[in-house]
């Protein structure tokens, strides 16, 4: 076994240093050597920590069958518990958040839980529902847009824009939807790329309405009002919402309420049908799902949820631009999704966590961070399909399997 | 210019395009004709193959070989950059696609994607982020035809690009390997009963089909003069839009399909405002799916699933 995988080692170093010589090497016109030496020095260096773990593990004894590897004790643990404590606990370290950290700290925080309700949304469409939705990331963009243009050319608040912009979020999803429902699940991966890439080249090129690659900016603020009694009468006082803290107690709180959102679905009738097509859909249809329909509403609620995003991301920064919208932001919003695992509600939130702070934490690596990515979700795809925390529905069905065999 | 030479002139820009669209194309279909996944990889593929060629053509200019024996030195850039791809297009299909060939097809593609956004990094970070300038071999002199001009080089790629797609059509239909190809493609179970080792034809389609794609790597760096470590994105759109519109899985059709992208794509630049030539290609890529999802020349629907 040993000999073996040895001389897998041997031949995968030598197609690696195939792969890598001439691309690494020849960045300017004359070979650099080290460069290559050392890229070859990682990646051989990770190939042999791969072999390592794999000779412990199978030199250790077997199992016990029903043995349970430690991440399922820990979550066992973790549900005794009642609920009232860890999550409570959880709410309360994470409302306190603004209050110990700085405002660099809050400013990723923001970014953080903007990415996991985009997370969240693309988990309908990709976890529940089992479509690739490549595009995605242009709901985000009709939310940012739609919220800009009616406060700057019709001067309407935050909280007028928001429904408008989220029923304009879920119109397009349905556009973008209802062509791709008889098609296959490739098939539709690139659709909706181009769809995503329609409405971005549409922003940039429609210079009299959207400013084209310069972007809309000068947007007014989210705001709150309350009343005073000050001057002898009832007035409203505005507080508007431009500090980091009280941005992030906003998008915290949207946070929330799709975390609810998500799961009250997941648990309907809605989010059973949504599995069914995920795992069959021609079961499903002979079941008396309504596929299309069912199918369309995925789409519809998981833009929806990205618009609510997009017009927040707007309200924060007070402008947008085309190229916030990017292929690449796409992908990493999926990346999250598959990191967390596909449904799996906690998972996204952690795989959000994880993804976008740790760029944050490591700046030295920052462009070593799509890389990452890419390479995070072949290998979750290869080795973890079901991602670092798996749905619960997904782990009944894996034990449900087992039991059968 | 007369407006006919002009016109004439768009024709050959199409061809040219279209040319190169279809070499692209054929690696998609060809892929997906096998194992019935896209192989998101291609673009970049597609740009490495650019990339080895200006590094391969740089080196060979430095010491004044393309002047000495041209048709020598495009063979080597032309090989070497076909040879390094397939060699990655083998690794690619071994690490991202192989261990899920049997698992779901969300599974796939996701797998696919991240291979994409891992190769094109890759590039960005060994290649660096600007474009890297083609050493011009061609010059400017062509041919005049009623006034439009093909260049030297137009010709020669088109030619290129001609004789690669007809000796493909050659090796799938003409040779053992080719066969097997064929009948792996059709039904792979029974493809294996009958003793074709299934893992080799797949193998030597993920060669066959990126190398393809390196030679129109290749070929757009030599025209355009640079590549670019993310031009493989929308180059990968538009012949995928040339794969669907031929029918994928049809070698002749993504040959009619480049070409009637890149005639859409010319003509709507030439005479339409060109910022929306893109959003063009996407919308008939989408339409096709949409009315007609087996394409021009591909099989029907039923018949592919069966």
């Amino acid at each position: 076994m040993v000999r073996q995988e040895l001389k897998k080692l041997v031949i995968y170093g030598f197609f690696l240093a195939i792969i890598i010589t001439p691309m690494v090497g020849f960045k300017n016109n004359d070979f650099d050597a080290a460069r290559v030496l050392q890229t070859l020095a990682v990646l051989i260096g990770l190939l042999v920590l791969n072999l390592i773990v794999k000779l412990v593990r199978s030199k250790r004894p077997q199992r016990a069958p029903g043995h349970k590897a430690w991440g399922e004790r820990v979550r066992e643990r973790i549900e005794q518990i009642p609920k009232v404590f860890t999550l409570g606990g959880l709410i309360l370290i994470t409302a306190m958040f603004p209050v110990f950290a700085d405002n660099y700290m809050i400013d990723v925080a923001i970014t953080c839980l903007i990415y996991i309700t985009l997370g969240l949304g693309l988990n309908i469409v990709v976890g529940l529902c089992g479509l690739l939705d490549l595009g995605y990331i242009a709901f985000y963009a009709v939310g940012a847009y739609t919220y800009s243009l009616l406060n700057l050319k019709l001067g309407l608040s935050f909280w007028a824009a928001l429904p408008i912009g989220v029923v304009l979020g879920m119109t397009c999803g349905c556009i973008i939807g209802y062509p791709t429902l008889k098609m296959r699940g490739d098939y539709l991966a690139i659709v909706t790329l181009g769809f995503g890439e329609i409405i971005r080249l549409v922003l940039n090129n429609w210079d009299s309405l959207t400013a084209g690659p310069n972007g809309l900016f000068g947007m007014q603020r989210a705001a709150l009002y309350y009343p005073t009694f000050q001057d002898g009468g009832l007035s409203w006082a505005v507080y508007n919402i431009k500090s980091l803290p009280s941005l992030y107690y906003l998008i915290y709180i949207i946070v929330i309420l799709t975390i609810i959102g998500v799961r009250r679905l997941d648990n309907s009738r809605i989010g059973r049908a949504w599995v069914a097509i995920r795992e069959d859909e021609t079961a499903a249809e002979l079941s008396g799902v309504p596929t299309t329909w069912i199918k369309l509403l995925a789409y519809a609620l998981g833009a929806g949820f990205a618009s609510v995003a997009g017009a927040f991301f707007a309200a924060k920064l007070s402008y947008t631009n085309p190229n916030f919208f990017l292929f690449m932001e796409s992908c990493i919003v999926l990346c999250i999704v598959v990191l967390g695992g596909v449904g799996s509600i906690p998972g996204i939130i952690v795989a959000g966590i994880v993804l976008i702070a740790a760029p944050e934490i490591f700046r030295g690596l920052e462009s070593y961070r799509m890389l990452a990515f890419g390479g995070i979700m072949t290998t979750m795809m290869v080795l973890k399909p079901e991602g670092l925390i798996p749905a619960k529905r997904h782990k009944r069905e894996f034990i449900e399997t087992k039991s059968n065999e | 210019m007369d407006q006919s030479a002009f016109i004439l002139q768009q024709i050959v820009n199409a061809i040219f395009l279209g040319s190169i669209y279809a070499l692209i194309a054929l690696g998609y279909t060809m892929v997906y004709g096998i194992i019935e996944l896209i192989n998101f990889a291609h673009g970049e593929l597609f740009t490495a193959g650019a990339f080895i060629g200006v590094i391969v053509l740089t080196g060979l200019q430095s010491f004044g070989f393309v002047e000495s024996h041209f048709v020598i030195s495009m063979i080597i850039v032309f090989g070497l950059a076909m040879a390094y791809v397939a060699v990655l297009g083998v690794a690619v299909e071994h690490v991202a696609y192989k261990p899920l060939r049997d698992s779901s097809r969300l599974a796939a593609l996701l797998s696919a994607l991240g291979m994409s956004i891992f190769l094109s990094n890759g590039m960005m970070l060994s290649q660096g982020v600007s474009d890297r300038a083609y050493p011009p071999v061609f010059g400017v002199q062509g041919i005049d035809i009623g006034g439009a001009i093909i260049t030297n080089g137009q010709i020669f790629i088109v030619l290129l690009a001609i004789a690669m797609m007809i000796a493909l059509q050659l090796f799938v239909h003409r040779t053992r390997l080719g066969k097997a190809m064929r009948a792996t493609a059709q039904n792979r179970t029974m493809a294996r009963m009958l003793g074709i080792d299934i893992d080799q034809t797949i193998r030597i389609t993920f060669m066959i089909g990126p190398a393809l794609g390196a030679a129109a790597g290749v070929m757009v760096g030599l025209h355009y003069g640079a590549v670019r470590f993310d031009m493989g994105f929308i180059f990968m759109i538009k012949a995928f839009a040339a794969a669907i519109l031929g029918g994928i899985g049809s070698i002749p059709g993504a040959m009619i399909g480049g070409l009637t992208i890149g005639a859409i794509e010319v003509f709507w630049a030439a005479f339409l405002p060109s910022a929306w030539k893109d959003v063009t290609t996407f919308t008939v890529l989408i339409l096709v799916l949409y009315f007609k999802p087996s394409g021009l020349l591909g099989e029907s629907e039923s018949e592919v699933r069966v």
